[in-house]
């Protein structure tokens, strides 16, 4: 049941804008959940806002990328762990989804994308003459 | 140096007395911590390294399923501020308390939906606890909190006699 397959951060498929080039992207912790209408997808990134997010669909590939706002004046670091990367994950889609229908919404530094499937591929019941 | 173990550190002196801190822990309650560190931090390597994620295979049974946020600690002469990663919460399920310099996150992450099965799930939910004591006194009445994108950030003013002072010469 692996329908929306995914693709790591295969960055010879993700061409870096030129400016990123030396930067690497953290992997977001993903859940993929499959509904009767396609699949949900939530990906944790904390500290992405919805101006600093690329969503993009290209020939079945999506590819998610969060741009992290950069850290207001807080002082000088005494103890870190976070990693302050932009987050970026490559899937590719299943034919079955309806790229035209692909919604999005962030909220808490989680973000949801629902992939619907396309009409015609939806289970449909056939009445028997 | 801090009061945690196993982190190398910068030695850079901070504040008056020593900071501990709870160890960042994925599976706080497993007695295989640093394996499993070990393992997630070479899971991001692997991510990197190959064209695959790690994750869904590294992901532990539901009994240790208590999660830790990962936590920044900044300060300049006048505040330390917190931040936390907390993605996916709401503002009540957080819960902040101060007890002398000690400051304690705790909370719950709850699955917001609805019960179908995950065919794929990395996410971490229930509840979490992290405590942190500060390397210096802070003004209790004065800590402040606010949750936004995800991120946790909790402003602790120095105590006035926390502060530095300058000394000038007679």
């Amino acid at each position: 049941m692996n329908i929306v397959q995914q693709q790591q951060q295969n960055e010879n498929k993700v061409a870096p804008r030129p400016e990123e080039h030396h930067k690497s992207y953290l992997t977001p912790v993903v859940d993929v959940q499959s509904t009767q209408d396609g699949f949900v997808l939530q990906a944790e990134m904390p500290g992405v806002d919805k101006s600093g997010l690329e969503i993009t669909v290209d020939n079945s590939e999506l590819v998610i990328t969060g741009h992290r706002r950069p850290l207001e004046k807080v002082g000088e670091p005494s103890y870190r762990e976070i990693r302050w990367n932009d987050f970026r994950r490559v899937y590719e889609l299943d034919p079955s989804i309806d790229a035209e229908a692909i919604s999005a919404k962030m909220e808490n530094g989680v973000l949801t994308i629902t992939l619907p499937k396309a009409e015609s591929v939806k289970p449909r019941k056939i009445t028997v003459q | 140096m801090f009061g945690v173990s196993g982190i190398p550190l910068a030695t850079k002196s901070i504040g008056v007395t020593n900071m501990n801190i709870v160890r960042y822990q994925r599976f706080p309650q497993s007695d295989l911590n640093q394996a499993f560190d070990r393992l997630a931090s070479l899971q991001d390597e692997m991510d990197r390294v190959f064209d695959f994620s790690l994750a869904p295979f590294v992901r532990t049974p539901g009994s240790l399923g208590r999660w830790t946020p990962a936590v920044d600690v900044y300060q300049d002469k006048e505040q330390f501020t917190l931040l936390a990663e907390l993605p996916g919460m709401s503002k009540d399920q957080i819960e902040i308390s101060l007890h002398n310099d000690t400051v304690t996150m705790s909370g719950e992450r709850k699955r917001e939906t609805k019960g179908e099965q995950g065919n794929h799930a990395e996410r971490y939910f229930g509840r979490f606890q992290r405590s942190i004591t500060l390397p210096a006194a802070v003004q209790a009445d004065k800590v402040t909190a606010a949750y936004e994108n995800g991120i946790l950030r909790v402003v602790l003013p120095k105590a006035e006699e926390a502060k530095p002072k300058q000394i000038s010469l007679g």
